[in-house]
């Protein structure tokens, strides 16, 4: 299939003795927006190194844009952009500085970098900053500035490692606004995450956990075809009911949220609600309302299944 | 196969970094005038004044007349007087005197005796029993210091009893070319210029690579498609100047303020420190690509520097060296550019004259080149 921007087979990455990416398998299609999602340690930076050619595979091989990796990564290195998880444009030059560094590096015509630099200035709103130093900034235009420098050579194929670890929920959300414009324009993006709400926004998603993938798909089908029912407890203590619930038969995991405690119950369980209320029967005022999974459960399921 | 417009942006933001680190711009400038002011007045091999002791047992007055002549020779000072031989050697173990002189109490019989008082040689057997007039107890650990008092074996005594000094005729005549007055710091000044270059030139591009790995740029430059050659090249440019400047620095202030002329041309001088300039940042480019941060970048300067001052002739005669020494010292650029530089400063020595060492240098810098950019894979591991 040509739709097929980004493939790995088996593709493995070990450290000494310890397997950072275990025998992943991913299919990455033109034009959306994969999510890796996994917890810390799971991964996700040093498959994005593999796929990008900094780091060599261990095992597996993948085919990014038509190239075989491991081989030759250089020609990929026009076509692709990086945006690392930690800010690595340099801190002690200015914002115009860097993005005319970068200009220059990948060959944009003196015509085209003018333009295309006004263009990400304005688009990023970074215009009053031009001339601060990186260093100087915020999280949040410090990130800006990070994916101006890296889609500044318009690569077909992005890839973004936590990019909004530094920046708050509201800029994070205009962030993905920029990132949708991005995919609309016709980029390919894959975005690693350890926020739920993130990958949600993902077209596809893979969830990582210990360099392994333990499920993938469509956050919304992922949802619903999850093994397992999910019910809220809600009342005035809830620890000693939490504690009591997470060694009941059939519960799979009990995780307080606010004032409420959410219960995930196993798919073999035939009434999980009757369950969850025999167990809770001795509390008082303690109610119990079932609810629809989200994408925080199916991770749970997933990581729970091998993990044992 | 190499985008000068690659290299010229990684100049231009070399250039711009290093115009923000106040600390590396102030070194530039401070290093060669600290460390040419340092060893132009401290370094000297002509040892001068050195804290002695005596102890005079005769006391006469011919016994304070001794001392004063060994005083007005100015290798020794003076500074206690001590009633026993044994006062006199604690206070050498004890670092306050360097030396003693001991005037035994018959210095009077031994003194007409002499040969250095009387001009004659032992001749006759009465001759033979002539003794030294006075000993000399002296600290050998430093060897400067001791053969200046050796030297003091042979003074002449005749003005003791105001004749005129018979001084014997000299075996061979010398001429002096170049640096008549035997000031060392003639002799310094050229050789500073490549011990400070070796210093600041290795440092400062091994600091310049090792720093992209420390703050994780290199993980943003290594998706760009640059080329580890550019990168290189790129790098050495500005330190090239940088290098320039601080030997205008060190051949400015030698002619102002120690009068170290240059004798040779100008355009030859700044060949061969060009050349030596480009061996010592490829030097310091192969270490970037070992060292993993940039303590470890400054202990492998360290590693070659030391040997740099010490067996390069900086310090001492290159001739003198053992030829284990010399092969060792063969390796290294400054050696070659401290035998170049002198005859360039000192002895006016044309590029002729020069070509041999000229030639390693160049050959030392492509080899650096070479093996950089080879070992800078565009990989994190
Ligand atoms: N260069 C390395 N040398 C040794 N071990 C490494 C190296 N890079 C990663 N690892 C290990 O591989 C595992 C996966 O690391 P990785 O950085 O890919 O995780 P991650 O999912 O990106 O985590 P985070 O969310 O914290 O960024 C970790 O256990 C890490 O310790
Ligand atoms: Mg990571």
């Amino acid at each position: 299939m040509s739709d097929i921007v980004a493939e790995t087979v088996g593709l493995t990455r070990t450290f000494g003795t310890k397997t950072a990416v275990d025998n992943v398998d991913l299919k990455i299609t033109k034009g959306s927006v994969y999510g890796l999602l996994g917890p810390n340690g799971s991964g996700k930076t040093t498959a994005m190194r593999m796929l990008t050619g900094l780091l060599k595979p261990s095992g597996g091989h993948a085919v990014v844009l038509g190239t075989r990796l491991p081989g030759n990564a250089e020609p990929l290195k026009r076509r692709i952009g990086y945006m690392t998880q930690g800010f690595t444009h340099y801190r002690d030059l200015t914002v115009l500085e860097n993005l005319r560094f970068v200009a220059d590096i990948h060959d944009l015509s003196a015509q085209d970098k003018h333009r295309r630099i006004d263009e990400l200035l304005e688009t990023y709103d970074l215009r009053e900053q031009a001339h601060t130093l990186a260093g100087e900034m915020s999280g949040g235009q410090r990130q800006r500035l990070a994916l101006a420098a890296t889609i500044l050579h318009r690569p077909e194929l992005l890839f973004l490692d936590e990019p909004t670890s530094a920046v708050d929920p509201e800029s994070r959300r205009s962030f993905w606004e920029q990132l949708f414009d991005l995919v609309e324009g016709g980029t390919t993006m894959i975005v690693s995450t350890h926020l739920m709400d993130e990958a949600e926004r993902c077209h596809r998603i893979a969830i990582l956990d210990r360099g392994r993938k333990r499920a993938d798909g469509v956050p919304r089908e992922l949802m619903e075809r999850i093994a397992g029912r999910v019910i809220e407890v809600s009342g005035p203590d809830l620890r000693p009911v939490s504690r009591k619930l997470t060694a009941g038969p059939g519960i799979l995991s009990v995780a307080q949220i606010g004032a409420r405690l959410r219960v995930l119950v196993s798919d073999g369980t035939d009434d999980p609600r009757g369950a969850v209320d025999a167990l809770v029967r001795g509390f008082a005022d303690t109610t119990t309302q079932p609810t629809r999974p989200n994408l925080e459960d199916v991770f749970v399921l997933a990581t729970r299944d091998q993990g044992a | 196969m190499i985008s000068y417009r690659h290299i010229l942006a990684i100049v231009r933001k070399e250039l711009l970094q290093l115009r923000r680190d106040r600390l590396t711009f102030g070194m530039i400038v401070m290093i060669p005038l600290i460390q040419l002011v340092l060893f132009g007045y401290a370094i000297n091999t002509e040892v001068r004044h050195i804290p002695a002791a005596v102890v005079d047992q005769s006391d006469t007055g011919l016994s304070r007349a001794l001392i004063q002549m060994v005083e007005a020779t100015q290798v020794v000072r003076f500074e206690h007087h001590f009633a026993t031989i044994e006062e006199a050697e604690r206070a050498i173990v004890r670092a306050e005197v360097r030396a003693a002189l001991i005037i035994p109490r018959d210095v009077a019989q031994r003194l007409v005796r002499n040969p250095a008082v009387t001009g004659r040689f032992p001749q006759g057997a009465q001759d033979t029993t002539s003794r030294p007039v006075a000993q000399w107890i002296a600290d050998g650990s430093d060897t400067l210091v001791a053969a200046a008092i050796r030297a003091l074996r042979r003074m002449p005594l005749g003005e003791l009893f105001r004749e005129a000094t018979n001084t014997p005729t000299p075996t061979f005549e010398v001429t002096l070319f170049y640096n008549p007055e035997q000031r060392t710091v003639v002799n310094i000044v050229p050789g500073l210029v490549g011990i400070i270059l070796t210093m600041t030139m290795i440092m400062f591009t091994a600091a310049a690579i090792v720093r992209e790995h420390e703050r994780g740029n290199i993980e943003m430059l290594i998706t760009t498609p640059i080329r580890p050659l550019e990168l290189m090249i790129g790098k050495i440019i500005p330190f090239v100047g940088i290098g320039l400047i601080q030997v205008a620095i060190i051949l400015g202030l030698g002619w102002a303020v120690f009068s170290v002329t240059i004798a040779g041309s100008l355009w030859t001088l700044l060949v061969v420190t060009l050349l030596f300039i480009l061996a010592s940042l490829s030097l310091g480019l192969v270490i970037s690509t070992f060292a993993r941060n940039q303590l470890q970048a400054m202990q492998m300067t360290v590693f070659v520097l030391l040997p740099s001052i010490l067996l390069s002739g900086f310090m001492f005669p290159y001739e003198g060296m053992p030829e284990g020494a010399q092969i060792l010292a063969n390796t290294l650029p400054a050696t070659h550019f401290m035998q170049i530089i002198r005859g360039v400063v000192l002895r006016d020595a044309d590029l002729a004259d020069i070509a041999p060492d000229a030639i390693w240098l160049l050959g030392f810098s492509i080899l650096g080149l070479a093996v950089a950019s080879l070992r800078f894979r565009k990989k994190l591991d």
